[in-house]
């Protein structure tokens, strides 16, 4: 911790243009090069915009709308408005219109920053439907294509800043006082929940909440001046505001944001980011990635790798066991990192991660013991939007698969009646943004109810089970939670989404599975089975046979209650587009039980195939009907045999 | 600071709808083969203007001729810019590059062991201006230019979405991406007349769309004239503003698309007598 003073992010801001002026605060990487921004040019852009914004009628407490993807206008943006008093809520880009919509009407909006075309044609659609009424200004910063745009509400980034640049010099010091005049307790961002339980709400956290996160997580894990942060996930997130703001200007240390979806592989090999923080889905990619990689390797590497990886996991469980590696296995380690593991890291762009930390969702164990076992340090994280992200996380060296951790310092925790955790801290929300009824629901006397079901063990590291209205019980009595078993089945390369049914009134547990088109084409592409959609690859009865193989390999760690005795493979794959995944990519439980009530049925009935209608919308608005059957497969016909031997990554069988 | 771009794209001088290229009375023969008999099309600037026809009817001839690669025996085929007028049926296709003339093939012509980026900056040729033994010191004017080729063929990168590509060799990329990379190479010589020779072929729906959209940008964003030789009836008749048609090497029908929807003659040349 460097002390800084300051109490707001815009003071903060200030006060490290102050300390560091030459220092690189940001960086983008541009026509191919990453360029340069230092906390002195940051601050100007920062205090140019914010008086544009005051010149545009801009108040104190008003809410800035931010669309788009990682820039630096971005974080320009958020912090001018904050410089104001303002507040800022930031929009997932790939979100469709009606939730554009939801969060602008709730909020009343008048201030849209839009990145580029793509953002402003959403805004325009929702003008010309009559939605828009609260927007006054829409400024975009990303100009291509927009030239010939004819819309008095549109402004160029750089046209608000030219604006502001007159302002400044009409009222030197102006803006300083307003600066000066914001307050811990102001209300900083509104960050949107993840909503797997209907629309997002909106909570509202403060500069004190979001920085005293930050402290007590860098007093445990500290980040320093020198290290690498690349920020690729949405800046509406709260895992993203909290280390590209909250933790930064705290620290002082650089973000780089990549050039685009396609080379952020590439540009976080060039960055080598000493932290990350991502959830489960970029984990979980990271290793199909490598599988996929090594099924196309020669057998001297595989096999490199195998007896490298087996040393790798060995050693990792005995430190994570808190046992020393003998001095054979200790060489055995040395060799294996050379050979195998380092350059497995370097691939991956890891190589000088110091610390990582996943969460907004459980991972596999399977997915864990990966990375520790390649020699990255993953750690899980537990919180919530509404407790600014982390509120429990594991110790360095004191990692466990199926705990989140240890609660953060200044964090209190209590398991509630009927096995919900509760929460205390200082990073704690101030409520939901315009509704009373649901902040009185989850924060009560200062506590906040998560919702979600856990347990303490004995060492006080906590677990979680899933959300508390998600556990389910198993006819035998046995309590499970679909989303671990969900995990198990994500751990094959060949899945890409698994949603288990189970519990109540339904006898045993099932499954619907999409799948990976990427690495099911790759597989069926060597094993010369031709096909033609998604569809069709994923009724192929060697698919069925593939993915059973994958739902045996996840019963064998179940107790024999919570195993899967039916899936089916879904004829597309699952997406936030048509509501069925939320923005950070979780299921939504509701509306894959409504949408998919047939097939559900069928899982529990004898039926061999399940035939359902899709409806297919053009981008002309033409519709058509389509009807598909979709096969049913029993998870012991499928494979014969399960596979004895635990599977090494890679290794052997190709699946 | 704003993030526009720094390069015109487009290489021409004249006015939006004033004609540009001007081929008139085009006679082209190979022995007793007649390939073009008195073609005449006029592309007025800003236009993306469609030649179409059915397999052997001289499309691809005629864009030769315009590029210089074939000689027509008779005809002349002229190139407004500004106040001069260039005569580009006796001139080398390498004088024709220089005044602002940009094709791509109907067969990829692209350097396959070279990167996208090193293919694209070789669009930059026509301009490069300076002598040898200052590019071998990379000093002075020599690497002032090299800075605005390479930043002109970033934007142009930017532009089509290649950023991903840059760094890989052309001859790893997919069919769809070397058609890409193709257009912007051409792009890359800022063009006044880009010539493109079945850009869609051999694509599927999705690559066609995307390849589509390219095209419109280029006309509209960057204010190119396009002179487009393609097989999709569909593709021409959203994108084009006019259409020539040409049957056994003759124009049988010029107009807006609709027009020459319409025209019994170019329904006969597509579909057989029986229409």
């Amino acid at each position: 911790m460097t002390g800084a003073p300051g109490s707001t992010f815009p003071q903060l801001l200030a006060g490290l243009a102050g300390r560091h002026p030459n220092r690189v605060a940001l960086r983008e990487k541009r026509y191919g090069i990453w360029q340069p921004l230092t906390w002195a040019e940051y601050e100007r852009r920062v205090r140019r915009f914010a008086h544009g914004l005051a010149s545009l009628g801009f108040r104190r407490g008003e809410v800035i709308a931010i669309l788009g993807d990682n820039r630096p206008e971005w974080v320009i943006a958020e912090l001018a408005a904050q410089a104001l008093g303002g507040v800022s809520v930031g929009l997932y880009p790939d979100g469709v219109v009606d939730e554009v919509h939801h969060v602008v009407e709730h909020a009343g909006v008048r201030f849209i920053v839009a990145e580029d075309q793509e953002q402003v044609d959403k805004l325009i659609a929702l003008r010309a439907g009559g939605r828009l009424g609260t927007v006054e200004h829409v400024v975009f910063y990303d100009p291509h294509g927009l030239e010939h745009y004819e819309l008095d509400v549109l402004l160029e980034f750089t046209a608000v800043e030219e604006l502001g640049e007159r302002l400044e010099q009409e009222r030197p010091g102006w803006l300083d006082r307003e600066i000066a005049q914001g307050a811990p307790g102001d209300t900083a961002v509104l960050c949107t929940t993840s909503g797997t339980t209907g629309k997002p709400k909106l909570a509202m956290l403060s500069h004190a909440n979001l920085l005293s996160m930050g402290t007590s997580l860098m007093s445990l894990d500290p980040i320093e001046r020198d290290d690498e942060f690349l920020s690729f996930l949405p800046l509406a997130w709260i895992g993203e505001q909290m280390i590209a703001l909250a933790c930064a200007l705290q620290a002082g240390f650089a973000l780089s944001f990549p050039e685009s979806a396609a080379t952020m592989r590439n540009d976080l090999r060039e960055i080598g980011p000493r932290v990350m923080f991502s959830p489960p889905r970029i984990w979980e990619s990271l290793v199909s990635s490598v599988q996929v990689r090594l099924s196309d390797a020669g057998r001297l590497k595989r096999t490199v790798f195998a007896l490298g990886y087996a040393v790798g996991e060995r050693v990792a469980d005995r430190r994570l066991s808190g046992r020393r590696s003998g001095p054979f296995l200790g060489l055995a380690h040395l060799l294996a990192d050379l050979t195998a593991l380092r350059p497995v890291r370097n691939q991956l762009g890891l190589v000088r991660l110091r610390r990582a930390y996943t969460g907004g969702a459980p991972l596999g164990p399977d997915v864990f013991r990966f990375f520790h076992a390649i020699g990255v340090n993953l750690k899980q994280i537990y919180g919530q939007t509404e407790i600014c992200g982390i509120a429990v996380v594991h110790r360095d060296g004191d990692v466990h698969f199926s705990t989140v951790g240890l609660p953060l310092p200044g964090t209190e925790l209590r398991i509630a009646d009927g096995g919900e955790i509760v929460l205390s801290s200082s990073a704690v929300f101030s409520g939901y943004y315009r509704n009373e009824e649901a902040t009185a629901e989850s924060l009560r006397d200062g506590w906040l109810y998560t919702g979600d079901a856990g347990y303490l063990e004995k060492d006080g590291h906590l677990v979680v089970i899933d959300r508390a209205k998600d556990v389910m019980e198993a006819e035998d009595g046995t309590l499970f939670s679909p989303a671990f078993i969900e995990n198990k089945l994500k751990f094959s390369q060949f899945v890409q989404e698994a949603v288990v049914f189970g519990g109540g009134e339904r006898a045993y547990v099932t499954a619907m599975v999409s799948i990976d088109m990427e690495t099911v084409g790759t597989w069926a592409e060597r094993e010369h089975l031709s096909y033609t959609t998604y569809t069709d690859l994923a009724q192929k009865p060697e698919v069925y046979e593939l993915i059973g193989r994958a739902v045996a390999r996840a019963n064998a760690d179940l107790p024999e209650g919570a195993r899967v005795r039916r899936f089916v493979l879904l004829h597309k794959q699952l997406d936030a587009d048509d509501e069925e995944l939320t923005r950070t990519r979780k299921v939504r439980r509701r509306t894959i039980n409504e949408r998919y009530g047939s097939i559900i049925e069928a899982l529990y009935s004898d039926a061999e195939a399940v035939t359902i209608t899709s409806v297919v919308t053009y981008q002309d608005g033409t519709q058509v009907e389509r009807k598909i059957s979709l096969g049913i497969a029993s998870a012991d016909d499928v494979v014969r045999e399960l596979p004895r031997r635990r599977q090494l990554v890679g290794v052997g069988s190709r699946d | 600071m704003s993030r526009a771009y720094r390069h015109d794209l487009n290489g021409s001088g004249l006015a939006r709808g004033s004609l540009q290229l001007d081929i008139d009375g085009v006679g082209l023969r190979f022995g007793g083969v007649k390939a073009l008999r008195g073609v005449g099309v006029q592309v007025r600037q800003g236009d993306v203007h469609a030649v179409i026809g059915p397999n052997g009817a001289g499309k691809t001839s005629l864009i030769n001729c315009v590029s210089g690669l074939y000689r027509p025996q008779d005809g002349a085929i002229r190139l407004h810019d500004g106040e001069l007028q260039h005569e580009l049926t006796r001139a080398r296709p390498s004088r024709i590059a220089r005044w602002g003339v940009a094709r791509s093939f109907q067969n990829i012509e692209l350097f396959r062991h070279m990167t996208v980026l090193e293919n694209l900056l070789l669009g930059r040729h026509v301009h490069m201006r300076h002598n040898v033994a200052s590019a071998l010191a990379y000093f002075g004017p020599a690497r002032r230019q090299e800075i605005a080729h390479r930043e002109l063929a970033e934007e142009v990168i930017d532009f089509l979405e290649l950023q991903a590509e840059r760094k890989r060799e052309v001859g790893t990329l997919s069919y769809g991406f070397q058609k890409r990379v193709e257009l912007g190479r051409a792009l890359c010589m800022q063009p006044a007349v880009l010539l493109l020779d079945e850009p869609m072929a051999g694509m599927n729906a999705e690559e066609k769309e995307d390849m589509a959209r390219y095209i419109l940008d280029v006309n509209e964003l960057a204010g190119v004239t396009v002179v487009l030789i393609e097989h999709d009836m569909g593709v021409v008749m959203d994108i084009s503003h006019r259409v020539t048609v040409l049957d056994f090497g003759r124009v049988i029908a010029d107009g807006t698309p609709s027009e020459v929807g319409a025209d019994p003659a170019v329904i006969e040349a597509y579909l057989g007598e029986a229409a």
